[in-house]
């Protein structure tokens, strides 16, 4: 049973195509915050996330991407249960897992993996590799043929590790090499589906490439199905079929990569593509891409803006993005599966306007008064 | 060369002579002793800064650009650091300078930006406190003066209402109006060098985006000379004007930023440049990471730094070993690398320029 470490059968106990491996409906977590004196009662809440839908089909990479404090990390602690929803459903094949007891929960939880960003903390120093790998396995129960032991080397082999490491400790690894340990943590489990929380984040630029191509790898021959958190728009393109932006708690657009990289619609996903610095290896030619700089920084989660929570760093917000809470719907001209939520949306393309909008007010006292900018 | 679109608006001759340049650093060499070894940090770096330009310094942690900057502003610890060469500031020897002579250089005539505001700034003073000091120190100015100072610096970096900011904590701001503080700070002397060290990699990219174009704009109001020290080859792209990229405590490569990023010449920064996902890029073309890690500075590989992790140690011909002969950076543009000129340009060409889309 060699052929184990490719896992290629097919997915015969997949649901069949068009059903989503994981529904999200109305997810909100709340995070409470206590106060007063000397009882503590609940004084505020941070609302980290609040009323996202979204799924996730099999085999797919689903990417979620947003600025620090969007909610998209609580996201994906939610999707794995590490964090119990405040309210909203979270069905996993057609099951209601949002609030599962924790028996319930042991048959779902070796098929839901997770991949965490710091490698230095989320392996247990005091362990060595095989226990670090071999202890998801003894927990669920999987004895796998030819021993977990075996098992554990194949998945060594599969991530690019000698298996020879078996017994070593994550201080002897770089970080580059015990990013590829978690994702061995992961893969042991056969799991359906695995939350990748920004992964590749705390790597070193050459290092990444290493890790999103095997991330990329293990994604196309297991068919495990993907969601990967990031803030890194270029990064989110390379791995992503299908991605949804967030900015403070919500979905503000969710569609096919096509869609969101080349005709997004949401003011906000404009300035975050905008935003993004990219080198410009090609001869000559100027930047085409349009200029949108914001005024200010994401505003705090415990009080946000009442309707559209972007109108505060909106270039278009008018008084009904105040008082209406914009719909995440399918606005037209957009395609199928392109859903926004957004009152006076963009037009549908990223080339630069006629006039850069710039909301910064040192930029623009600066860029209006001074010699003219480029 | 073909590529060279850029030349004919540069009329600054970047090999002119050292003593011309304003900042110019002459074979550094910094070693720090420790427990494990001397960690050989920076081994034998050069370049020249002139006004008013910005030198952006790309490398991967550990690869010395950090350190070199911290000796620029002698901020490193004299009793463990081993330090040689020259750094010449306006022809001011600096290696050598006395405390006293540094101290009143730092915050004057150059300032640092440094990566964490968080941490750079104290929680125990007030923003507007903490702006002020270098002034009054260096400038002979009264309390409130200096005051009026800092609330105006803050004003201009754009932070609302800053003659009241002016009196916040540093954790009343949040993470973008911290580092626009400590902009302010550095640019409150109207400093003749700015060093940036990764100012903007703790902030997310629409306050990037801000940041960036603020320093720009700035410099043209300042006319200061930086140096931006970066991991990021977009960021790069944005602000400077020339790269020096860094491995394993040298330079590997040196250029403009159109020479470097269209024709770039030593195989590491072909590797940075392909193992970067880029938004306009092809997503069905693989990233090709470079192989292998960084070097521990310990004990660097001998010869060329980067040849365990060079894929084309093979194809250098004349009696030169990757492995032995250590490599010469050229003044001007050029890369340190062994491969004849030509073999650079056509391996870029055939190999690398179509994996990059």
């Amino acid at each position: 049973m060699s052929e184990e470490l490719t896992l290629t059968k097919p997915q015969d106990d997949v649901p069949a195509s068009g059903e989503p491996l994981m529904k999200v409906e109305g997810l909100t977590k709340h995070f409470p915050i206590m106060g007063g004196f000397p009882f503590k009662r609940q004084v505020g809440a941070v609302q980290a996330v609040d009323g996202i839908d979204m799924s996730v089909m099999p085999g797919e990479s689903f990417g979620l991407v947003g600025e620090s404090g969007c909610g998209k990390s609580t996201t994906g602690r939610l999707l794995t249960r590490l964090l119990e929803p405040t309210r909203g459903k979270i069905s996993y094949r057609g099951r209601d897992i949002s609030h599962a007891s924790r028996k319930d929960m042991a048959a779902v939880r070796s098929e839901i993996q997770m991949i965490f960003q710091d490698p230095y903390s989320s392996l247990n120093p005091r362990q060595t590799v095989g226990s670090i790998i071999g202890n998801p396995m003894e927990v669920n129960g999987i004895n796998p043929p030819g021993g977990r032991e075996k098992r554990i080397r194949e998945m060594l082999e599969t991530v690019g590790l000698n298996p020879e490491h078996y017994n070593r400790f994550p201080h002897e690894f770089s970080g580059g090499q015990r990013q590829r340990i978690g994702v061995a943590r992961a893969l042991a489990l056969e799991p359906k589906l695995i939350v990748a929380d920004e992964p590749v984040s705390a790597l070193d630029v050459s290092i990444q490439a290493q890790v999103v191509n095997l991330l990329q790898q293990v994604q196309r021959d297991m068919g495990i199905a993907f969601v990967f958190i990031a803030h890194d728009l270029a990064i989110v393109r390379h791995f992503s079929q299908r991605l949804a932006v967030m900015y403070l708690g919500k979905i503000v657009e969710v569609g096919d990569r096509e869609s969101i990289y080349q005709r997004p619609r949401h003011p906000y996903t404009h300035a975050l593509l905008s935003a993004v610095p990219e080198a410009r290896l090609d001869d000559g030619e100027e930047d085409q891409r349009e200029r949108i700089r914001l005024a200010g920084d994401v505003p705090s989660p415990i009080n946000p803006p009442s309707g559209c929570r972007f109108r505060t760093r909106c270039w278009k917000a008018q008084d009904k993005c105040a008082t209406e809470a914009p719909p995440l719907v399918q606005i037209t001209g957009n395609a199928a599966g392109h859903l926004t939520a957004c009152h006076f949306p963009e037009e549908g393309s990223t080339t630069a306007r006629e006039q850069d909008v710039v909301l910064d007010s040192a930029l623009r006292a600066m860029e209006s008064g001074g010699p003219a900018g480029d | 060369m073909t590529t060279l679109t850029q030349e004919a608006d540069v009329p600054a001759p970047r090999d002119a002579a050292p003593s011309g340049a304003f900042l110019s650093v002459r074979d550094l060499y910094v070693h720090f002793d420790t427990e494990g070894g001397t960690v050989k940090a920076v081994d034998g770096l050069s370049f020249d800064l002139e006004r008013g330009r910005t030198l952006g310094i790309v490398g991967e942690s550990g690869s010395g650009k950090s350190v070199t900057n911290l000796s620029i502003l002698g901020l490193h610890n004299p009793k463990k650091t081993d330090i040689s060469g020259e750094i010449l500031l306006e022809g001011q020897e600096l290696t050598t300078a006395r405390e006293k002579t540094l101290e009143s250089l730092r915050g004057n005539k150059m300032a640092m930006i440094f990566q964490d505001p968080l941490t750079a700034l104290s929680p125990y003073y007030t923003v507007g406190r903490q702006i002020a000091e270098p002034y009054r120190k260096h400038m002979g100015v009264s309390k409130r003066e200096a005051h009026l100072r800092a609330a105006e610096m803050l004003d201009k970096v754009g932070i609302p209402n800053a003659k009241l900011r002016v009196d916040d904590y540093p954790h009343q701001f949040s993470g973008g109006m911290r580092q626009r503080a400590m902009i302010a700070m550095a640019l409150v002397c109207n400093p003749d060098l700015l060093i940036a060290d990764e100012p903007t990699t703790a902030l997310d990219v629409t306050v990037q985006a801000q940041i960036l174009d603020l320093l720009k704009d700035l410099q043209q109001e300042f006319g200061s000379a930086i140096i931006f020290i970066t991991h990021d080859l977009g960021v790069i792209a944005n602000v400077a004007d020339d790269i020096l990229v860094m491995y394993g405590g040298r330079a590997v490569e040196r250029g403009s930023v159109a020479e470097v990023l269209r024709a770039p010449q030593h195989p590491y920064t072909w590797g940075l440049l392909s193992s970067m996902p880029r938004l306009a890029g092809d997503v069905n073309e693989e990233l090709v990471p470079i192989k292998g890690t960084p070097p521990s500075l310990l004990a660097p590989p001998p010869g060329c730094p980067f040849h365990p992790r060079c894929e084309y140690v093979d194809e250098v011909a004349g009696g030169k070993s990757c492995s032995g002969d250590r490599p010469r950076l050229p003044e001007g543009r050029g890369a340190a690398c062994h491969l004849t000129g030509e073999q650079k340009k056509t391996f870029f060409i055939e190999q690398i320029k179509p994996r990059l889309g």
